[in-house]
């Protein structure tokens, strides 16, 4: 049997997946620079896109690639709207660190 | 084959005036508010005349004859276990008698009112109050069972409350709407324990299926009977204005005079005669239920007359004369002459609504003047009201040829041949009959003869649609008497039985009739003495008997003795127990424990909203991983004692 033949296990898919969305995470949490947070969510949600792709070829079930786009689609929407909204908080108090944005608190 | 004569139509024809004038009545022009609020009594009074002419027999060869008493069910209300009540109205001899004065004196006020309130505001709901009551009544009296009854005794209350609290901006008239509200709750409570009594003993509420199984059964005597009678009996004396409930009707002339002739004299307060007259099989087995009754229609009907003798508002001397009159047919059914008892009832509705809607006429031409003191020489003024009072005066008093006459004789008979006890009842008949004799002729003279003691401003002349109800009660006030108890005993036998007529001769009843003219002839001299040939003298008799003087006056501190035992004590008890206790402790304190809890709770959890977009994000994550973990581990699920939770889930 080819070595190269033979495909990849799945799992190696998923372990990737799970690294990848666990760095996302943790890049959410512990950035301070609002951008490099955007950046973390956009980390997280392609870790998802690949684990739908993953069991989309596995369970031979188109589905999964359909809600690939689906993400996407929501993601570039999201990424004009937020990146919009940093450049006005930038505008607004002339720093990006997510500590010092909190405005929110009652 | 029975014929059917479409009952449901005489109340429902008046509750869709009601619905139409209370809903719509401000928006519609005054001539089709007035058109509506008259044809709805008149149509209900057409189909009532149509009634008696299916009943009565030889007429109609055509139609299939309708044998009283007539039953018509519309439907089934109630059905609980073995328990059925149904819509059903009952047309007896009874309730045709009563309907035709419901309806006929109903619509003869509703004309009259026309005049009486064309400038008032509020014409409409007037009007729609108005029609509202005659649905209730006319409910209550063709009801063919105590519950249906109940539902139009409780809704004529209701009309009763809003038409006395009529000018509801006047503190005075809210507080006697909300007097006679809750006075009557007591006597309700009366009727709800008789109509349970009735239920827990013979398992039903229809009036014929009562009848019957109390006359197949002699067991049937005192014990439960008297209990569940006096029941009934106390909730007719607080319809009916009796001792000791009758402090509301005094208070209730408060509304509109109209308002008064018809619900205050006419028709509501003998809901309770009417009632007893209903249920009178039930009194029949009880002889202390009935001698009850007897007794309190006589100290009801002299002791109201004693505090008409001294009242200068002209409406309250009627109030107190209406009690009194009341007195007399409870004392016609105490001594089981109900036939007498409603035959007064009909004379004085013509007579007493006559007197109200003339006290009206007078008071609506000298410009909203009650006061007896200062009316006096209205005769010339005022011709037609003078003439129909005079007419009622003589009714009521009982002078022979007017209405009055025949039915006070008819009671006092009944009461008389009854012996023993009766004598004694027979007896204060008779000196109220002087009473009211008294009483009356001093209203007329204060009222119309002497000198004008009032100002000559604002003078209204009287419409016609007032002075026609007038002429006609008046017709009926000398000539209602004319049937004749024998006839109209005769007529409602079926109904009510036909004792009280029996064992007399025509020279006793002679007799007894020229003694009891005579006491009214005594009452019209004294009145004639005091108040025409020496007014100076009723002041000097006031004067000599302070005392006695003063307690009539003051109606013999009744409102007093019972605001001192009743009112004041409830009050506190609903200031200082159900207010502070109960409402600022138990209440307050579980309303502040809760706010308490919420604060204290709110004070711990705002730390969570600190603001900071990376906490929100951790605990976001947290929150996930932990339903992961809830999710992928089942022992953390077993550790949380979530395990069905958890296999439930795993299920799906």
């Amino acid at each position: 049997m080819n070595l190269f033949s033979q495909e990849v296990p799945l799992s190696w898919y998923l372990l990737l997946s799970a690294v990848l969305f666990t760095l996302g995470v943790v890049g959410f949490l512990i950035k301070r620079n609002l951008i490099a947070v955007f950046m973390s969510i956009e980390l997280m949600l392609n870790a998802v896109n690949l684990s739908f792709v993953t069991f989309a070829h596995q369970w031979h079930a188109v589905k999964g690639q359909i809600f690939v786009f689906f993400v996407m689609m929501v993601a570039a929407a999201e990424a004009a709207v937020g990146l919009a909204i940093i450049i006005a908080v930038f505008r607004a108090r002339a720093t990006l660190a997510v500590d010092r944005i909190d405005l929110m608190k009652l | 084959m029975n014929g059917y004569l479409h009952l449901w139509l005489i109340p429902l024809l008046p509750f869709a005036g009601f619905l139409i004038n209370g809903i719509l009545g401000r928006r519609l022009p005054k001539w089709l508010v007035t058109t509506v609020a008259l044809l709805a009594p008149l149509a209900s009074f057409g189909v009532v005349l149509w009634s008696a002419m299916r009943v009565w027999p030889s007429t109609e060869p055509d139609l299939p004859p309708v044998v009283m008493p007539h039953l018509e069910t519309i439907g089934n209300w109630l059905g609980i276990g073995t328990l059925h009540i149904d819509f059903s109205f009952v047309l007896d001899q009874l309730s045709l008698v009563m309907l035709l004065v419901v309806t006929g004196v109903g619509f003869l006020i509703h004309i009259y009112s026309v005049g009486y309130m064309g400038d008032e505001e509020g014409y409409a709901r007037y009007f729609s109050y108005l029609n509202l009551f005659l649905f209730f009544m006319t409910v209550l009296v063709l009801a063919g069972n105590a519950l249906l009854m109940f539902v139009g005794w409780e809704g004529v209350g209701l009309a009763s409350y809003l038409l006395i609290g009529f000018y509801f901006q006047k503190k005075t008239a809210a507080d006697a709407g909300k007097k006679a509200f809750i006075v009557n709750r007591i006597g309700d409570f009366g009727f709800l324990i008789g109509m349970f009594l009735l239920l827990a003993n013979f398992g039903t509420l229809t009036f014929s299926t009562i009848g019957t199984m109390l006359g197949a059964d002699p067991g049937w005597h005192g014990g439960v009977v008297t209990v569940i009678a006096l029941c009934l009996l106390l909730g007719a004396a607080g319809k009916s204005a009796q001792l000791p409930l009758y402090i509301w009707l005094p208070d209730a002339m408060e509304g509109p005079t109209p308002v008064s002739a018809l619900i205050h004299a006419a028709t509501m307060v003998t809901a309770g005669v009417y009632m007893i007259a209903r249920t009178h099989i039930l009194f029949d087995h009880s002889p202390f239920a009935l001698g009850v009754v007897a007794i309190v229609g006589a100290a009801t009907a002299i002791f109201a007359a004693t505090i008409a003798l001294v009242q200068n508002d002209i409406k309250r001397v009627l109030a107190y004369s209406t009690i009194s009159q009341l007195g007399y047919m409870f004392l016609g059914c105490g001594v089981a002459a109900y036939s007498a008892a409603i035959f007064h009832l009909v004379t004085h509705a013509f007579f007493k609504a006559l007197l109200f809607l003339a006290a009206g006429a007078v008071i609506h031409a000298i410009g909203g003047e009650q006061d007896l003191r200062k009316m006096g020489g209205l005769w010339k003024k005022l011709p037609v009201p003078f003439a129909v009072t005079t007419v009622g005066v003589l009714a009521i008093a009982g002078f022979f040829p007017f209405a009055g006459f025949f039915s006070k004789d008819a009671i006092l008979y009944a009461a008389f041949v009854q012996g023993g006890s009766g004598r004694v009842l027979w007896f204060v008949g008779l000196v109220t009959a002087l009473l009211t004799s008294f009483y009356m002729f001093r209203l007329w003279y204060l009222a119309f003869m002497g000198q004008p003691r009032h100002e000559e401003a604002h003078h209204h002349a009287t419409p016609p649609s007032m002075l026609v109800p007038l002429a006609i009660l008046a017709l009926l006030s000398i000539g209602g008497g004319w049937i004749g108890i024998e006839r109209f005993a005769g007529f409602l036998a079926p109904s009510v039985g036909a004792r009280g007529a029996e064992n007399g001769s025509a020279q006793l009843e002679l007799i007894l009739s020229i003694v009891a003219v005579a006491m009214a002839l005594l009452g019209w001299f004294i009145a004639d003495l005091l108040y025409r040939q020496k007014p100076a003298r009723p002041a000097e008799l006031a004067a000599a008997l302070p005392g006695g003087y003063r307690l009539l006056a003051n109606k013999y501190y009744v409102d007093e003795f019972y605001g001192a035992t009743v009112v004041k004590p409830l009050l506190a008890i609903s200031k200082y127990v159900l207010g502070w206790v109960v409402d600022v402790g138990v209440l307050g304190g579980i309303a502040w424990l809760l706010a308490g809890i919420a604060t204290v709770a709110g004070a711990i959890l705002q730390r969570w909203q600190s603001g900071n977009l990376r906490s929100y994000a951790a605990w976001l994550a947290a929150g996930a991983a932990a339903v992961l973990l809830f999710l992928v581990v089942p022992w953390a699920a077993l550790l949380a004692g979530l395990t069905s939770l958890h296999f439930g889930m795993a299920g799906h």
